[in-house]
């Protein structure tokens, strides 16, 4: 259980003075991961929003080594570094204890990058890959990804008169992931910050790939007010529409459960991607989207033994 | 030691005595073979290498890029399609200023889909930022994958050594190998400024770099690659002392006296030098220009040679699909714009997909550029040879 007071004193590793949003998840992520790192890391970032915000020449916000590729090729950067930190070590070049974390966001991890992170786990570099998962394409200008859930507006699914914005549900890499017999894997938001550094804590320590999909409210793809992020990032727990738990060696893990699992509408009604859903002829989409939600939820529950 | 080696072999045997820290790697046709053949010297123990078998040659570049940044010295190979595939990652680590060395066999670029020899492969990849030297045979493949090692790690640039597919990659030649522990101390260590792997110092490596400084970091890459012949010259100068076997940039073979020459890369340098050996010994002044760098482009070694002829034929196993005939004629017209002696010129576009050219093809190469210098005309630019329908 990591302390609150102990995590404010340490050193800042990714600082502000960045240029993202009021309220930009993916910051917060960075934030929280790096503070979770009890040893010295090195990180890489896909392009995208983190990358763009937080290293326009000549300032970084990072104050550990970064290292930036190209979109889709993160994973195979880090394996890279990672295989290169392997050879340096055994020749005695290299003497600390590092650990590597890539990050990419779900359009760098679900879609373009995917053969990439694939092909890293496989080969089971020890890196902590974690997406932070705004489920869409937010540098770009809000397009729709394979993390983008069904309903939701985005400029290439918009809300029309006939089509209400995605048709698609969402792709679950998490469990594609899972497959893969990663060392770690979990899904973490951070609104329950606790819950996020004791997991990316525990992919550092395991001895092989991991992996954390950490959902990122972005407030200005998802429209809301900037102050909301956290609120919304904890109200997607408490409406199983992002389940927080953990896999590791064939155990599954609900690490938060909801005390009573919200209706999806108190989550959607906070957005404006989901406000058209709520002036449809009916109800259907979101109907639709609640069994989505409830039969990962139930599957989830049975998987890890919950009741 | 003296051994008979393909030149994929060669290549792998370079590459187990460079030993290199990482080597990431994606097999592909025909340059399979020198990743196959490292990969055994991994699990065998004659190498201390992490082999990163990735899962595409786009993830090859990106694993080398990384590991490169993080300080290690960096090797892999690829082919064609496989060169193509890591275009993206190529002009990455060209500006990132990492010397990765790539051992590469030259295969035409599909479609049509074809497994054999032409250099449309590495000429699409020429603007990429990476230095590329073109060897004749597997003892220049050898030597160059050593050579560039150096060149690289010394100016900081990335580097392609390529062989032609089937011709040399998989022809059994004679090849002198040098005594393993020499190259460590002929390479030394690598010499790093930064690593992404110090982290009491880190470094921020590819940031976003907008108007106010990216055309400033564009520029120094652009003169890196100004200052790297000199680089060149030195390392193969340096080798050709220490191990016996002498290297240009621009290789002549009797082009003093010729009253006209054949300009070309690759393993057909050899074939063209039995064809002017047999012209010669009939008395015909012809001679042989080929360029072994191709990036940066030797403007002044290849002005030289070429102001020795009267008539020059280019020969590019490659076309720019542009209507401008191939790369290499593109090039030298370009330089010869403001050179004092501007020979005439011919291209000639052969050899693509594999086909293959023979030293009585070359004999009539030189002929026809021998009535060229008689009626001082050349009646067509461009020409493709050995194509039917021509």
């Amino acid at each position: 259980m990591a302390k609150l007071k102990e995590l404010a004193a340490q050193k800042e590793k990714f600082v502000g003075g960045h240029r993202g949003c009021a309220g930009c998840g993916a910051a917060i992520i960075a934030r929280q991961v790096l503070m979770a790192a009890e040893n010295p890391v090195v990180v890489g970032a896909a392009t995208g929003c983190l990358e763009v915000f937080s290293t326009i020449y000549p300032y970084s916000a990072w104050n550990v080594p970064y290292i930036h590729n190209a979109f889709e090729n993160v994973a195979a950067t880090m394996s890279g570094v990672e295989a290169a930190y392997k050879a340096l070590k055994a020749k005695g070049k290299i003497t600390k204890d590092l650990r590597f974390i890539a990050f990419g966001g779900d359009g760098g991890t679900y879609d373009i990058g995917i053969q990439s992170l694939s092909g890293m786990i496989e080969r089971r570099h020890r890196v902590l890959y974690v997406c932070y998962n705004n489920e869409a394409y937010m540098n770009t200008g809000i397009q729709r990804s394979s993390a983008t859930p069904r309903g939701a507006h985005t400029t290439t699914s918009p809300a029309g008169k006939v089509i209400p914005g995605k048709l698609q549900p969402r792709k679950n890499l998490t469990e594609i992931i899972i497959a893969h017999e990663p060392a770690y894997a979990a899904q973490a938001t951070f609104g329950y910050w606790n819950d996020l550094i004791t997991k990316v804590r525990k992919a550092l320590a395991a001895d092989g790939p991991s992996f954390i999909n950490i959902y990122a409210p972005c407030r200005l793809g998802w429209a809301y007010a900037p102050e909301k992020t956290v609120k919304v990032s904890k109200m997607s727990v408490e409406t199983c529409i992002w389940p927080l738990y953990e896999y590791e060696k064939g155990e599954y893990r609900i690490t938060v459960k909801p005390k009573e699992k919200k209706p999806i509408d108190e989550f959607l009604n906070m957005q404006g991607r989901f406000g058209h859903l709520f002036k449809w002829k009916d109800d259907l989409p979101i109907r639709e989207f609640q069994e989505e939600v409830d039969f990962i939820w139930k599957r989830l529950l049975k998987r890890s033994g919950t009741s | 030691m003296i051994v008979a080696r393909t030149g994929n072999e060669a290549m792998a045997e370079a590459m187990r005595q460079i030993n290199p820290d990482v080597v990431a790697a994606y097999p592909i046709t025909p340059a399979t073979e020198v990743v196959q053949l490292f990969s055994k010297f991994v699990n065998d123990g004659l190498v201390d290498t992490q082999f990163v078998p990735v899962e595409s040659e786009h993830s090859a570049c990106s694993a080398c890029v990384g590991a490169s940044a993080a300080g290690a010295r960096v090797m892999t190979s690829t082919a064609s399609q496989g060169l193509a595939l890591m275009h993206e990652i190529l002009f990455i680590a060209a500006g990132l200023r990492l010397p990765i060395v790539i051992c590469l066999v030259n295969r035409s670029l599909s479609s049509p889909i074809n497994i054999h020899c032409d250099h449309s492969d590495t000429l699409a990849s020429r603007d990429a930022g990476w230095l590329q030297i073109y060897t004749e045979n597997a003892q220049e493949a050898y030597d160059t994958t050593i050579q560039l090692v150096k060149i690289a790690e010394e100016i900081l640039l990335p580097g392609i050594v390529s062989t032609d597919a089937f011709i040399i990659s998989h022809g059994m030649e004679r090849v002198e190998l040098i005594d393993d522990k020499e190259i460590p101390k002929f390479l030394g260590e690598r010499k790093l400024n930064y690593s992404l792997l110090d982290t009491e110092n880190p470094i921020t490596l590819g940031p976003l770099d907008l108007q106010d400084y990216f055309f400033e970091h564009k520029r120094s890459q652009i003169d890196a690659m100004n200052k790297v012949l000199p680089v060149i010259e030195k390392v193969q100068k340096e080798f050709g002392d220490k191990f016996g076997r002498h290297y240009s940039t621009v290789d002549e073979y009797k082009v003093d006296d010729a009253e006209v020459a054949i300009l070309v890369m690759g393993s057909t340098g050899g074939t063209a030098k039995v064809a002017v050996e047999r012209l010669r010994e009939k008395g015909k002044k012809v001679g042989l220009i080929r360029t072994r760098v191709y990036r940066p482009f030797p403007k002044d070694a290849m002005t030289k040679a070429l102001s020795k002829v009267k008539v020059v034929g280019v020969m590019d196993r490659s076309d720019t699909l542009s209507t401008l005939g191939g790369h290499l004629y593109n090039d030298v017209r370009s330089i010869l714009y403001k050179a004092e002696k501007q020979p005439l010129m011919k291209n000639y576009v052969y050899g693509l997909g594999g086909r293959d050219i023979s030293i009585e093809e070359i004999e009539d190469i030189y002929d026809e550029l021998l009535n060229i210098q008689k009626s001082g005309k050349v009646a067509k630019d461009i020409v493709y040879f050995g194509v039917r329908g021509e």
